[in-house]
């Protein structure tokens, strides 16, 4: 069974939600290496995301994912706003005109929004962003293509390998974004992007389990 | 944590219409859409004139929307509480600036901002629009290296909003007014320290914890901690551990003439500023370098935070000529 829009618009009201739910640990994460408000920004952008969702609810799915990106950088601010609408951007051109996202089309959309953050951002992995969970996602992600995993396993592994990922940044020294002002002070703390990051490949699994 | 707010959703769009209320000779606030406004110079955008836009979070007050006026900022966008604003808003304030000369855009070197003000130009020149843009990274708390985002802009910002305003203002090119902007920013150096954090009314307790007995030095504006935490000290030390780095990085000799400029962070009074701005004098003093002008009081802040930052600019003719030249925004205003 494929992505249809009708799952997009899922996926999307999904991370609003779980978003949400998440705001105050997002911010708590954010406190001690940033300045405690990604939770907060990201609410606020999954929000108005939610209030524009019904004008292209029953386009392609590149239309729906380039609404949720023009949207979050028009209300989100911060660096998560460019990042996380460059992403969802640069998906939304990867799935342009389809209705049906098969295991090789969702390789494709998720590389294309890594590249975008990799490229607004100017991040490589390593550097404690949301980089660090997208990268080992993708990784997992074309593994389970080639092995003809099936579309909800390889959404599973993406999800589970952006978890690690998220985890192995605890121990990093942040060198981009406000984080690296802290230095060595840095270490020890999850990154809050790559948290959020996270919970949108765990909402995008959940949503087609 | 008390605030003297209506709410916290309302916070920015409140203070907003305040200055609409006050300052309508100097500016208007502009709607550009239903979450987001800017601030405009009342009688932009001023013909043959390069715009000057800046923005940023909001909690910073005065800067940026105070600037707003003749002799500095065209347009001011102010994001959520210590937010950038989006590209919306600098691609708005960009067109509602253009005089035909071109755009300069006034960015403090945080990782959100620039990549807002990115999008923003790429925007504004797929319609027709030339735009230069200044990052401003003073802030020698933070070391420039591959493995930072590089230093923070901080109150170099508003010493170089001040100067550059004075060079627009004269009609000079968008290349000079760029290369005049670089000037600044080259010749400034900063640091800041905090007695106290400071509460987003968002997220509605502080964003560090910080014992009575401890101050953080090397913080920047947004609450975000800063490099090291020590034993609370007396003024004539932390004007010290402030003023050295800084003077040494900017390699300041017997000599030299400078521009002082000793900010409060939101939650200190005057009376400690001229303190700090007492042990600042007899530093640069016995360095035989000349204090030729000076600015003390709050014009970059963190909310309620308490502490200060010291801000040294290189002076030559060129600098002090602009830094005098005429102003009038809610701010800062003399000469007229």
């Amino acid at each position: 069974m494929p992505i249809t829009p009708e799952d997009t618009v899922r996926w999307i009201r999904r991370i609003a939600v779980v978003l949400h739910e998440n705001r105050e640990y997002l911010t708590q994460l954010d406190s001690p290496i940033g300045d405690g408000d990604h939770g907060i920004n990201m609410d606020r952008g999954f929000k108005a995301v939610i209030d524009k969702l019904p004008t292209v609810a029953n386009m392609d799915i590149g239309s729906i994912l380039k609404t949720v990106g023009t949207t979050l950088v028009s209300t989100v601010g911060g660096a998560s706003g460019p990042l996380y609408g460059t992403a969802f951007l640069r998906a939304s051109m990867a799935t342009s005109g389809k209705h049906e996202l098969y295991e090789a089309d969702v390789v494709h959309m998720l590389e294309a929004a890594l590249e975008g953050v990799k490229a607004r951002g100017k991040a490589q992995p390593g550097e404690k962003t949301m980089v660090d969970a997208l990268t080992p996602a993708l990784a997992a992600m074309k593994e389970a293509e080639q092995q003809n995993a099936g579309l909800a396993r390889l959404l599973r592994r993406g999800s589970d390998a952006a978890e690690a990922g998220m985890k192995a940044t605890i121990p990093l020294l942040a060198t981009k974004g406000r984080a690296s002002y802290l230095g060595e002070r840095s270490v020890g703390h999850q990154d809050p992007g790559a948290t959020s990051s996270w919970l949108m490949l765990k909402a995008l699994a959940d949503t087609c389990a | 944590m008390k605030k003297l707010i209506n709410s916290p959703e309302s916070v920015v769009s409140d203070a907003l219409a305040g200055m609409q209320a006050l300052h309508p000779e100097l500016l208007r606030v502009v709607r550009v859409d239903a979450d987001n406004q800017i601030i405009v110079r009342a009688d932009a955008p001023v013909r043959g004139k390069v715009g000057l836009i800046s923005g940023g979070g909001s909690g910073h007050e005065p800067m940026h929307g105070g600037f707003v006026g003749y002799g500095m900022l065209d347009a001011a966008c102010p994001g959520a509480v210590f937010t950038s604003p989006v590209p919306d808003q600098m691609l708005a304030a960009t067109k509602a600036v253009d005089g035909g000369a071109g755009v300069l855009h006034i960015v403090k070197n945080y990782t959100g901002d620039v990549l807002n003000f990115e999008m923003a130009a790429e925007l504004a020149e797929a319609e027709g629009i030339q735009v230069a843009s200044i990052v401003t990274n003073d802030d020698v708390a933070v070391q420039d290296s591959l493995y930072t985002a590089g230093r923070r802009g901080v109150g170099v910002t508003v010493l170089l909003e001040k100067i550059v305003g004075g060079l627009a203002e004269g009609g000079a090119s968008l290349a000079h007014v760029a290369d005049l902007a670089r000037k600044v920013n080259d010749h400034g150096r900063s640091m800041g320290m905090a007695l106290t954090s400071c509460t987003v009314p968002a997220a509605g307790k502080p964003t560090f914890e910080l014992p009575d007995d401890e101050m953080e030095i090397g913080i920047g504006i947004h609450g975000e901690p800063g490099r090291r935490r020590v034993k609370l000290a007396h003024a004539s030390e932390v004007t010290e551990m402030l003023a050295t780095p800084i003077i040494e990085d900017l390699g300041l000799k017997a000599g030299e003439r400078v521009l002082a400029f000793v900010n409060g962070m939101g939650g200190t009074p005057l009376i400690e500023l001229y303190v700090v701005a007492s042990e600042l004098a007899k530093i640069l003093k016995s360095r035989d370098v000349t204090i030729a002008r000076s600015l003390v009081g709050s014009y970059i802040t963190s909310l309620e935070m308490a502490g200060c930052s010291i801000t040294l600019l290189r002076l030559d003719d060129e600098l002090t000529r602009y830094w005098d030249a005429p102003v009038h925004t809610p701010a800062l205003r003399w000469g007229m």
